[in-house]
């Protein structure tokens, strides 16, 4: 390695980049992948059952699935709240972060500590921070795809 | 056997999202898995690849955001289905309604009772 | 005509070394289990500080170590010129509301997570130059409260990369004197602000270490200095992985460091047991590591002379997403046991 402080800048910036990329610690993906496999896969699971459940109370099918959110929502935004979300998701990564429990966890996390701005622009505001753009996003999609259902069906 | 199904389906997704963040070194946020997996899972579901993997894992689909984006998109078809043009606009957000609204309570709710432990 | 007590490039020298008679340092819980946990003033375990946010708990323990160092040095607010001061916060709204209480005329400073070593340098200045009896430096950082407005908040479940640093919570604060007893600060070399392309917000080891290397070598080029003059170069919150970085960097331009250089960020935390990932970063890192530790080692006679690189990533909220490099920069001050 050997950044040559004479050399025009581009030329340093690449022998810098190629040095940081022998230093720079590479995180452990089998491990991590293995971690957000397990939990992911229990996470599913857990909502299979309640999918069941609701289907065995007789719902219908989409109720059912619309309900199984709303309980996994429910039971995120609690573990949020009480601090514990954080820490299983440093092993678990993706796997709590992918099912709709992130998006809850996504909307928890930044609001309350917003507290101290207030209930409107603090808390109100802060809900959105990422859930806004999950929501933006998501709705257009939806809507490009209604659209041209109806265009072309 | 659907519950082994959900198991594997469901822990793959993420295995996808993890991935994306690892092999990237963490440029891929978050903020963008979310927003990523939601728009993929609309995107799929309008192609019609996404229902067969729902009847083939259950919650495993439905669970992960990629299954959000499902019930958007196909909310948005039965809404044109049932109420033409007005359900273009109404049919996404009317099949995702429960989920959203419970996550802006709930989310409200823990938010004010709760104070981050930093 | 090159000014009087400037030498080489970038380097002042010091006529009346300005004297350290006192400092004081406040830290965190995490900290305080660290190996120098037993070197610091005040240990406060609760994030909150008793206060009712953690933007109050930072200002409140800037207050305390400023106070701590009073009174360590028999002083009173009124026997304080300046107070030079500065931290992470928007604005540096915690050292704004410190100074308001204290009552000590003020400038405040902003140098990133390199602020306590800048106010060093100006603070030394101000003495040689005749403009102060005794100036009041400090600088502090909050774990909380820049993770939420730097990162993510702190209960979003995200892994934090392995290249990331752990803002230390705590402040730092010194009395610098034109005389009295104590360490002294001979020469100070302001660093420049270098860029190498960095942008990676989450791996400030790598961004900073071309500017601490620069500074570095220009104080051994602008002295004539070789590094085994000193005991010690220790550097501001390079990490673990910034330290290698910077080590190969200077090792570059001739200057061999191996076994002599270290890094506060390294020092703060146990890397195996206290999960912290590169080590400890913040403009408290450096405060609390100096005014503790590395002060004490001097007083102590284990050490006779070191040279103290405060490191900073110059960056705001929006300049990563905007697409902007990472510049960084590094301040160096000597400090010598009298």
């Amino acid at each position: 390695m050997d950044v040559d402080f004479t050399k025009p800048a581009g030329i340093q910036r690449k022998q810098y980049r190629d040095f940081t990329d022998q230093i720079n610690p590479k995180p452990n993906v089998l491990v991590n992948a293995i971690w957000a496999f397990v939990v992911g896969g229990i996470i599913c699971t857990v909502g299979q059952g309640f999918l069941n459940a609701f289907l065995a109370a007789g719902l219908p099918v989409l109720e059912s699935g619309a309900m199984t959110a709303v309980v996994l929502i429910f039971i995120a935004a609690f573990l949020t709240g009480l601090g514990v979300f954080d820490d299983i998701a440093k092993y678990a990564g993706a796997g709590v972060i992918v099912p709709i429990t992130g998006f809850a966890n996504a909307m928890v996390a930044p609001a309350m500590e917003a507290r101290n701005e207030g209930l409107v622009l603090g808390v109100g505001a802060r809900l959105f921070t990422i859930a806004g753009p999950v929501l933006v996003f998501g709705i257009v999609a939806a809507w490009l795809t209604g659209l041209l259902y109806f265009l072309f069906r | 056997m659907i519950f082994l199904t959900a198991f594997i389906v469901g822990g793959l997704i993420c295995v996808v999202g993890q991935l994306l963040m690892d092999l990237t070194n963490y440029k891929v946020t978050l903020a963008h898995i979310l927003v990523g997996f939601v728009t993929t899972g609309a995107v799929l579901s309008a192609l019609g690849l996404y229902q067969p993997l729902v009847e083939l894992a259950g919650a495993g689909a439905l669970v992960p955001l990629t299954g959000f984006g499902h019930i958007l998109a196909q909310g948005a078809i039965r809404g044109v289905e049932t109420d033409g043009l007005l359900g273009v606009f109404a049919g996404g957000v009317e099949a995702a309604a429960a989920g959203v609204t419970a996550a802006v309570v709930f989310g409200y709710f823990f938010a004010i009772v709760f104070k981050p432990k930093g | 005509m090159p000014a009087a007590k400037k030498q080489g490039l970038q380097t002042l020298v010091f006529q009346n070394p300005p004297v350290i008679v006192a400092a004081g340092t406040v830290v965190g819980g995490k900290e305080a289990q660290g190996p120098l946990g037993k070197t610091f003033d005040l240990a406060i375990d609760d994030p909150y500080c008793g206060e009712k946010s953690w933007e109050h708990a930072e200002r409140r323990m800037l207050e305390d170590a400023a106070k701590t160092a009073l009174k360590k040095a028999g002083l009173g607010t009124q026997g304080i010129d300046f107070f030079l001061a500065g931290d992470l916060e928007n604005q540096i709204l915690a050292s704004s509301f410190a100074a308001r209480s204290l009552g000590i005329p003020h400038l405040g400073l902003f140098g990133a997570c390199s602020t306590f070593y800048e106010g060093l340098i100006i603070g030394a200045v101000l003495i040689d130059g005749g403009f102060a009896e005794k100036v009041l430096v400090a600088a502090s950082s909050h774990c909380c409260t820049a993770e939420k407005q730097f990162r993510f908040p702190t209960e979003q479940g995200v892994q934090r990369s392995l290249a990331q640093s752990w803002t230390v919570t705590g402040a730092g604060a010194v009395i610098l004197a034109s005389q009295g007893a104590g360490p002294v600060i001979t020469h100070a070399t302001v660093g420049k602000v270098i860029d190498l392309g960095q942008s990676d917000p989450t791996n400030f080891g790598a961004v900073m270490a071309p500017a601490a290397a620069d500074t570095i070598v220009r104080h051994f080029q602008d002295t004539g200095r070789p590094p085994e003059f000193y005991d010690l170069v220790v550097t501001g919150d390079l990490g673990i992985y910034g330290r290698e970085l910077a080590q190969g960097l200077i090792g570059d331009h001739g200057y061999r460091v191996e076994g002599r250089y270290t890094d506060c960020g390294i020092l703060i935390y146990d890397h195996d047991t206290q999960d912290t990932h590169a080590g400890g970063s913040g403009c408290a890192c450096s405060a609390v590591v100096t005014g503790g530790y590395l002060l004490q080692q001097l007083q102590a006679g284990k050490l006779q002379r070191f040279l103290g690189v405060g490191t900073g990533a110059l960056l705001n909220v929006d300049s990563p997403k905007q697409g902007e490099t990472i510049p960084g920069i590094g301040h160096g001050v000597v400090i010598e046991r009298r």
